[in-house]
């Protein structure tokens, strides 16, 4: 029973990690109908970003003001948000009302060049200058802004009291952050004008130009939007792991990845199954990690991909939606 | 290009000389690789002529997914990987079990039998494991397929970490066959292989993919595979089945990877290891079948050849290596979307035409 718990708590603050990202690829393969393989990289420079702005104000140990988080979450929204925007217009704006596969690839390139600039931080040439980047291969420790006593902590079962179902501030502050962006993410949706001329653009890109929405704009907009979540869920990550290291092998690409899975799972260009699907990854992974093996976390993740795209490939929440010829 | 295809009924010499004088420049290229260029360039220069016939096979193989039919995949090198462990499972405990003993680790013709074995087992392992991931995304739109391969790549990479350390030649001599699988080093990589792989082997492999899939382009099924990629409605309309034309150049295309992987696990100097073969390989053929040209076979040799070539003359640039492919990758996109030589083979560009003396095939 503590074990199930305690597995679905951090499958519920995984998995809102991976909504979070996970919106953001839904809401640019809803408009622009490919995948932004350069989210994953948003999202790591999201949580560097907030590592250095930390870094910058001098918040190195556990006792710093309240508003703190706030301060390194907001920064490195903003950052990411201008990040996404200049991508959009230096590599994608150009490539629009071109074949699909031509935007993948830039993505690949836009995705391969953002990760490993990131691994030039040991490199002679460029500290000659006095250029080093924050971020880099060796694993840095992220200080945490929360306290880290456990706000609760109970035995569940009486013949055990020593294993503890802990709740933790920063799995508190993981949940909260992410569900409240979420909620306002809804609410931008489908409850402004902007979300309906971002919905209708979606649906129909010509006509919505044609009724006078600055197409364009929209598309900006989104990738700030879907960026900034990033950037969020980047930040949320590094105080949840409280290290964080650019390696080789490739980890933000596996976890933009697995966000991307949770995006095809709940049905790709929908907002509301891009947070359904990030929950139910987040569930799969902790409770394949808790009951049968942790290494092969992945292997679940995958294994749940390939079984949605059998039976049901448009999605749990989409539509099934017929090609017109 | 083909001799027999103007108007005349074509004699059977003429037809012979067709259908066997491709095989035949392959003869000639791999002895001559083998017997004069390998010994007159030394071993560094022949081991660096071996990785551009593994990278040929590598970019040709994956042009045939991502050019011909136009679909995207980024998993190639999870294919390479599948066919190298059963390659190398092959030789390794096949060697334990025939001859006794530690494999040698260096080439000996007695080996040569198993060699071929374990290659043409990796490429149908491959293949199959291509007809698996090939089948539920190939229903999809291109996008899917990208994505699951790269899925598939990662879930292969994690699979074979989990795998346990080679036994010793005493326990392989006696563990049933079916536990050998499970015990292919792990993280730390199949160790210990036996390096056949020379100039001889992997020019035949590349010159004969080559052939195939040069073949392939100019047939019927190339055909069909070509109009998939510019039409898939149309192609549809024309009565080409275009899911399943779909999946037979996947799994062609991951049973050649299967055979790339063959190579470079025999390869002297090279360790089979999950983390080569990750993602990043993957991206590399991607590049080169980019840079090349969607569909052009003499552009994915060049390609293949410069960027093998690339990374040792530049060898004290090497971190900055991705940083310029990527920018590359973005450019080539933004500049010329086709690639390099677009569909077109080399040969068949105006400006080469014109030096020819305008003989140039239509």
């Amino acid at each position: 029973m503590t074990k199930l718990l305690q597995a679905s708590m951090d499958g519920v603050a995984v998995g809102s990690l991976y909504a979070l990202i996970a919106l953001g690829y839904t809401m640019v393969y809803g408009i622009l109908k490919f995948i932004n393989f350069a989210h994953s990289d948003v999202f790591m420079l999201g949580a560097w970003f907030s590592f250095a702005i930390c870094g910058f104000l001098g918040y190195t140990t556990a006792d710093h003001p309240v508003y703190a988080a706030l301060v390194a979450l907001i920064g490195s929204m903003a950052m990411c948000g201008a990040l996404g925007f200049t991508i959009e217009r230096l590599a994608y704006r150009p490539l629009r009302g071109a074949p699909r596969i031509n935007v993948l690839i830039t993505a690949i390139g836009v995705s391969l060049l953002l990760e490993n600039v990131g691994q030039l931080n040991s490199n002679k040439f460029l500290a000659e200058y006095g250029i080093k980047f924050p971020f880099g291969t060796r694993p840095t420790s992220v200080p945490l802004l929360l306290p880290d006593q456990p706000l609760l902590s109970f035995a569940l079962d009486s013949a055990h009291p020593n294993t503890l179902v802990n709740v933790l501030p920063v799995d508190v502050l993981v949940i909260g952050v992410a569900f409240t962006l979420m909620a306002l993410l809804q609410y931008l949706v489908f409850g402004t004008s902007l979300g309906r001329a971002m919905r209708a653009v979606s649906y129909d890109a010509k006509t919505a130009s044609l009724m006078g929405i600055d197409v364009d704009r929209v598309v900006s907009i989104t990738f700030v939007i879907g960026s900034a979540l990033a950037a969020a869920a980047g930040f949320l990550y590094g105080q949840k792991l409280q290290s964080l290291r650019q390696s080789a092998d490739g980890l933000w690409v596996l976890l933009g990845l697995k966000a991307f899975v949770a995006a095809v799972v709940g049905g790709v260009g929908n907002v509301r199954g891009a947070m359904a699907g990030g929950l139910m990854i987040g569930l799969v992974e902790q409770f394949g990690a808790a009951y049968l093996s942790t290494n092969l976390r992945d292997l679940y993740v995958f294994s749940l991909l390939i079984v949605v795209l059998l039976f049901k490939p448009e999605g749990l929440l989409g539509k099934a939606v017929v090609e017109k010829v | 290009m083909s001799l027999a295809s103007y108007g005349k009924p074509a004699s059977p010499a003429v037809v012979a000389v067709d259908a066997l004088g491709p095989f035949a420049g392959v003869a000639v290229l791999v002895l001559l690789m083998h017997f004069v260029i390998g010994p007159a360039v030394g071993p560094y220069y022949a081991k660096i002529l071996v990785d551009i016939a593994i990278s040929i096979v590598l970019a040709v193989s994956l042009n045939v997914v991502n050019g011909f039919t136009g679909q995207f995949s980024i998993g190639h090198a999870a294919f390479m990987a599948v066919g190298g462990y059963t390659a190398a499972a092959i030789t390794y405990f096949g060697t334990v079990k025939i001859w006794g003993g530690l494999p040698l680790v260096h080439a000996d013709p007695q080996g040569w039998g198993l060699f071929v074995v374990g290659t043409v087992a990796g490429a149908l392992v491959a293949g199959l494991f291509g007809l698996f991931v090939g089948l539920p995304s190939l229903r999809l739109r291109g996008d899917y397929l990208a994505l699951v391969t790269l899925g598939f790549g990662e879930i292969v990479r994690v699979l074979l970490m989990q795998t346990g350390s080679i036994p010793d030649p005493k326990v392989i001599a006696e563990a049933p066959l079916y536990t050998l699988p499970l015990k292919l080093g792990g993280s730390l990589g199949f160790g210990g292989v036996p390096t056949y792989t020379n100039l001889f082997w992997a020019w035949l492999w590349a010159g004969l993919t080559l052939v195939i899939v040069y073949r392939l382009k100019a047939s019927t099924h190339g055909r069909a595979f070509l109009s998939v990629r510019e039409d898939e409605i149309a192609a549809e309309a024309m009565g080409i089945p275009t899911t399943s034309v779909k999946v037979r150049a996947f799994v062609l295309s991951a049973a050649l990877a299967g055979i790339a992987g063959a190579l470079f696990a025999h390869e002297l100097g090279t360790t089979l290891n999950p983390k080569e073969l990750g993602f990043q390989k993957s991206f590399e053929v991607v590049i080169m079948v980019v840079l090349g040209g969607m569909g052009s076979l003499s552009g994915a040799v060049l390609a293949a050849a410069v960027l093998t070539v690339l990374p040792e003359v530049l060898r004290e640039f090497s971190e900055y290596r991705m940083i310029v492919y990527a920018l590359i990758l973005i450019l080539v996109m933004l500049v010329r979307p086709q690639g390099l030589f677009g569909i077109h083979e080399v040969w068949e560009l105006p400006v080469v035409r014109r030096l020819l003396g305008g003989r140039g095939p239509k």
